[in-house]
């Protein structure tokens, strides 16, 4: 596992002016089962992290500044809306989690580096393995609880050292 | 010692055991209530209210997708089922849930009669669960009026 995957963590207190919890990761959360969405959400933010939602893979997408016609947009400047990690459900209509999780390796920018984390609800040891072997820093099983939030932050964190 | 509250915090932790003990509720339950804070009190009550109608929209999309013989669409009902077995399973819906596994057999092997059954049975189950979880957020809301404290309650 490449240490230097988890270095955008390091830049989390890069901006001391706009950021007043420059402790605080910014997760990119996507699942297109609203439950999900909501348990996911609820998670991060008991775990002190600030979470941002989405329902597909293309709006993820979007929102990382990678739309259909490669638009970087401005707002990626913007330190606020710099993503620290991605968690994707790896089930979804359209573009899968795994796909996602090769668009963003597949980038030259700093989100090549952004830890994705993949869950999913079936225990696939093939399907796992291909997502670890495509640069997934972590499988998950859904459903999640707290514990698995914090082991994650465990595993995030002990990446630095 | 105020044993109003005493009575309804004892009552409360009986229902919520009977609901595991009936297979209603599963562990998934107890991790969703950890969840729950001073800050976002209504947490629990939200998330299974949004399954609720979550579990009534793909009810009807799949009826709906069932219900002539000679046109089912079962990749309409795969996708159906396998939303509310996440669902269920995220909330700790344990009844639902295992009909839904029940539900992705019959779909998986076309039997549309099968799937009517399971169908039947969800729509069933979530009512049922509907109702229970109803009786016990009432019972909360009278714990916190008689200004008692929800009792954390430890499911072995």
């Amino acid at each position: 596992m490449n240490s230097g995957s988890c270095s955008s963590l390091m830049d989390v207190g890069y901006d001391h002016h706009h950021h007043h919890g420059h402790e605080e990761l910014h997760v990119l959360a996507v699942d297109d089962n609203l439950i999900d969405r909501k348990l996911v959400e609820k998670l991060l933010k008991i775990s002190s992290c600030k979470v941002t939602t989405a329902e597909n893979a293309i709006r993820a997408l979007e929102y990382l500044g990678l739309g259909d016609q490669n638009q970087h947009i401005d707002t990626l400047a913007n330190n606020d809306l710099k993503v620290n990690l991605i968690i994707t459900d790896y089930c979804m209509p359209g573009m899968t989690g795994f796909e996602l999780l090769k668009k963003v390796k597949q980038e030259s920018s700093y989100l090549k580096e952004v830890p994705v984390v993949i869950m999913s609800s079936e225990n696939i040891p093939t399907r796992i393995n291909k997502c670890l072997a495509s640069g997934a820093q972590m499988f998950m099983q859904k459903p999640l609880k707290l514990s698995d939030v914090e082991k994650l932050k465990c595993h995030l964190m002990n990446c630095r050292s | 010692m105020n044993t109003v509250v005493a009575q309804l915090q004892r009552q409360f932790q009986d229902y919520l055991v009977s609901l595991y003990q009936q297979g209603f509720l599963d562990n998934q339950f107890t991790e969703l209530r950890k969840l729950q804070d001073e800050g976002t009190p209504d947490f629990v009550a939200e998330v299974v209210s949004l399954f609720f109608d979550d579990c009534s929209k793909l009810i009807n999309t799949m009826s709906r997708s069932l219900e002539r013989p000679e046109n089912v669409d079962f990749k309409q009902v795969d996708s159906g089922v396998h939303q509310l077995k996440g669902s269920s399973s995220s909330v700790g819906a344990r009844r639902v849930k295992n009909v839904c596994i029940s539900f992705k057999e019959c779909c998986d092997v076309q039997n549309r009669e099968g799937c009517l059954r399971c169908l039947q049975q969800v729509d069933y189950e979530y009512k049922m669960l509907k109702t229970k979880l109803q009786d016990l957020f009432n019972l909360e809301q009278r714990i916190l009026q008689a200004g008692g404290m929800i009792p954390q309650v430890n499911i072995s």
